[in-house]
């Protein structure tokens, strides 16, 4: 595939990879912030190649992992009413609420469905004229602009039987958090290459001054997450703290600008709470007052949610790169991709599930 | 093979449109039904009979039998429908033991108000495609529900073959120093129905690999009987099955990589869906664990069968990490791959 | 986290009023909004990620990243840095 296979030719690879080793010449810790680039780096044995200097930690980039688990409850109150067909991206069926998950609801006769995009579910609201479809808005920037089309959408054509149930996370102020807090290890950052085409680089720069961190945009092939490693290396051992950008065929300094005019107009930012670290300031979006008829958080009053979240489960500082999924005493024993106890174990981005599904106890 | 003259043959004049209750109910228009839509189509000298069961020689030996039910959801899928995916998932089953496959049964259950014409085409798909395999359906079953407590049509095929002396192919029969062969690409099917669910915006190209696989797997045993392991990849792909070969035969197995291959198209597909391609079900492949001596012979005869053009070389077993398998990937690294959990959605991230 | 892959434009339509457009990745169609690519041009590459463009994929600058790695390629040449090829295990 043309602008795919290119950036995954292993030759290629090899020769940046071994730029990599001939620049590095003492301890880094780098963190890749999405769960794409996680998955590419899992998914290659990128983490096993490089120089044994370099350790890279897996940042909280995981929509799936991140949702708090009050909105999955919520999500899932919703989804079993009876006058509801629940629609939501593929990724979201299977994680664990409380006390069960999406396809759970689905087994017990709720109406849930799986769209690709967000304007499928629009479709099912017109064709559903006596349903209320909802649609779970989860994300980081880069699926915002889709999720804030469809709510314009709809106020447009008046379809008053479509909401979002939204829990959109943004990525710089997860930055800062684990950047200021007292046990952040993290010495450069790979930024996310898709989260950028949407919003640009310039909320990046204060940060890199201010943590006097290096910040390279990074694509997801094998060469381009090789390559953004070897510049955050190169930046670095030079002793440099800049915003780089290294997914050059994709981003563009000021963004997609008419995507962030709709965000703006659908979204607000609000204070989010991330699953395992807690509430993060000005993290995430909220559906704005004039949009406030397509908000499903105002249109379903659900009672108040009880959650449980596993005790054994670590995902929390999995998400901060404190630590790593083998150090949880429950990985792969009584937490499984068969039966997570936390996000981290469902997505294929997450962490977890990434560890046990490539590298678990692979000796040679 | 083609069947032009089957394709293009009419529905049969029946007295309703679309199937009632009354035609699982024994009676008059039960027999109608059966007279008009299923005979014509499977008529052979043992169903002609029209007994409660079919009276068969056994030419003694070892029988390979196997069952499978159909529940595709969509019943038409590029490539294919319900009817041919039920005669060719159990001849396959049967084949994967190196037994020719000779005989089946078939069980429809029938949704109240299915139209005739879309049953026809299904028995028409079935009757081509238990031609090509060499099978003869010998008994079946019909049974209507109320509307609403099937979706339009599920189908039940049984069957069994008669094993060849001197074969003995088993998923615990994996030794060190096999290779690993695969008979072509991977994931045809299973993108050709998740492309043509409502509600992805697909139009795609990718058309089900659907095939009876005996005549490939009889070439192969002309060339060896020493195949130690034979199975079709369908629902969990390949992962899946070579998992349950590692496990079973407590091995290795070790994949080359970049060697697995796909089609564009499809690939195109699983890129855009986010889907993993060896996770992913085929209706007509199958994957043979053959000692390292035959393995290049047996390589050139299935490039001689149509389901066998692309047939390669992706791998071997190996006595290193017993009970997974393990992929390189192309920095030189090496890592597992896994059995799926659940089934395969399209995802976001 | 988010996953989006290049395909080539096409054809544009409209589709309740929204401007869409398929997509072609690799001989499999699908259908995406193009509302936040409105430069974009048939035959043109763009990223697609939950059925929205995000980008119409710079081709001079794909070129360019190529260019870099082929200079790195030359400089390890160069050093006398032996670029195996891929084998496999035996």
């Amino acid at each position: 595939m043309k602008y795919l296979d290119e950036f995954r030719d292993p030759i290629v690879a090899k020769k940046i990879l071994k730029e990599i080793h001939a620049v590095t010449t003492q301890p880094w810790v780098i963190m890749e912030i999405c769960g794409g680039q996680t998955h590419s780096i899992i998914r290659n044995g990128i983490d096993q190649v490089l120089p044994k200097e370099i350790e890279l930690v897996h940042g909280p980039g995981c929509p799936v992992c991140v949702t708090p688990l009050e909105i999955i409850d919520r999500a899932i109150e919703i989804a079993g009413r009876p006058d509801v067909i629940f629609t939501s991206f593929g990724d979201m069926l299977r994680v664990p609420g409380s006390h069960k998950d999406l396809f759970m609801v689905r087994s017990e006769g709720g109406d849930v469905r799986t769209v690709f995009s967000p304007l499928e579910s629009l479709k099912i609201a017109r064709e559903n004229p006596d349903k209320e479809v909802v649609f779970f808005a989860v994300g980081f920037e880069t699926t915002a602009p889709g999720n804030a089309m469809a709510v314009a959408q709809a106020a447009k054509e008046g379809l008053t039987n479509f909401s979002e149930l939204v829990s959109h996370v943004l990525v710089p102020p997860a930055m800062e958090a684990l950047l200021s807090s007292p046990a952040n290890r993290v010495q450069g950052y790979l930024a996310a290459g898709h989260v950028c085409t949407v919003m640009g680089w310039d909320e990046y720069d204060p940060i890199a001054k201010k943590y006097e961190v290096p910040i390279v945009i990074t694509g997801f092939e094998p060469m381009d997450v090789l390559d953004g490693i070897l510049h955050t290396v190169k930046q670095l051992e030079a002793g440099t703290h800049k915003v780089e950008n290294r997914y050059t065929r994709i981003v563009e300094q000021g963004g997609n600008q008419p995507a962030q005019a709709l965000i703006k107009d659908v979204f607000e930012i609000a204070n989010r709470k991330w699953r395992g670290i807690g509430e993060i300031p000005v993290s995430g979006f909220k559906i704005r007052e004039k949009y406030a008829a397509f908000d499903a958080e105002l249109k379903f009053s659900v009672a108040d949610i009880h959650t449980e979240e596993p005790e054994a489960c670590i995902s929390g500082v999995i998400l901060q790169g404190l630590k790593k999924p083998h150090d949880c005493p429950a990985f792969g024993k009584e937490c499984t991709p068969q039966n997570p106890l936390g996000a981290t174990m469902v997505s294929s981005e997450g962490a977890c599930a990434a560890y046990y599904k490539y590298q678990r106890i692979l000796s040679d | 093979m083609d069947f032009p003259e089957a394709l293009s043959c009419p529905v049969p004049i029946l007295s309703h449109d679309t199937v009632q209750l009354a035609h699982g109910a024994g009676g008059k228009l039960s027999n109608e039904m059966i007279d008009k839509i299923f005979l014509p189509r499977f008529m052979n000298s043992t169903l002609e009979k029209m007994e409660d069961q079919a009276v068969l020689e056994n030419p003694g030996g070892r029988i390979a039998f196997s069952t499978d039910t159909f529940v595709v959801d969509p019943i038409f899928f590029p490539g294919g429908d319900i009817g041919d995916l039920a005669i060719n998932g159990t001849v396959n089953d049967i084949a994967m033991s190196g037994a020719m496959p000779k005989y089946l049964s078939v069980g429809f259950i029938l949704e109240e108000g299915l139209p005739f014409e879309t049953l026809h085409r299904i028995v028409l798909s079935m009757e081509k495609a238990a031609k090509l395999a060499g099978v003869q359906i010998v008994t079946g079953d019909t049974k209507v529900v109320n509307r609403g407590s099937c979706d339009k049509l599920f189908i039940n095929t049984s069957g069994f073959g008669f094993v060849p002396d001197g074969v003995n192919i088993s998923a615990s029969n994996l030794e060190v120093g096999d290779k690993i062969l695969l008979s072509g690409t991977l994931a045809d099917h299973g993108m050709a129905v998740m492309t043509t669910r409502e509600g992805l915006s697909f139009q795609s190209t990718v058309e089900s690999d659907t095939a009876g696989l005996n005549h490939l797997v009889q070439d192969m045993l002309g060339v060896s009987t020493n195949i130690h392991a034979l199975r079709d990849p369908t629902r969990g792909g390949l992962a899946t099955t070579l998992n349950e070969f590692a496990s079973s035969s407590v091995v290795g197995i070790q994949l080359y990589g970049d060697t697995i291959p796909v089609k564009e198209n499809v690939r195109g597909a699983c890129e855009i869906l986010g889907i993993d391609p060896l996770y992913v079900a085929n209706e007509g492949k199958l994957v043979a664990i053959v000692p390292p001596d035959v393995a290049d012979a047996m390589l050139e005869v299935m490039h001689d069968n149509e389901h066998g053009k692309s047939a390669t070389i992706i791998g071997e077993v190996t006595d290193r990490h017993p009970g997974i398998v393990a992929m390189q990937t192309g920095l030189g690294a090496n890592r597992i791959v896994d059995m799926p959990v659940g089934e395969q959605l399209p995802r976001i991230c | 986290m988010c996953l989006a892959i290049p395909g080539k434009l096409l054809e544009v339509f409209d589709e309740n009023g929204l401007k869409m457009g398929n997509i072609d990745f690799a001989g499999s169609v699908s259908k995406a909004c193009l509302e936040y690519v409105p430069e974009i041009e048939i035959g043109q590459y763009t990223i697609v990620h939950a059925g929205f463009a995000l980008s119409v994929l710079n081709e001079e600058e794909a070129k360019n990243s190529f260019d870099a790695w082929d200079d790195l390629i030359d400089r390890a040449n160069a050093e006398g840095i032996e670029m195996e090829k891929l084998e496999r295990p035996d």
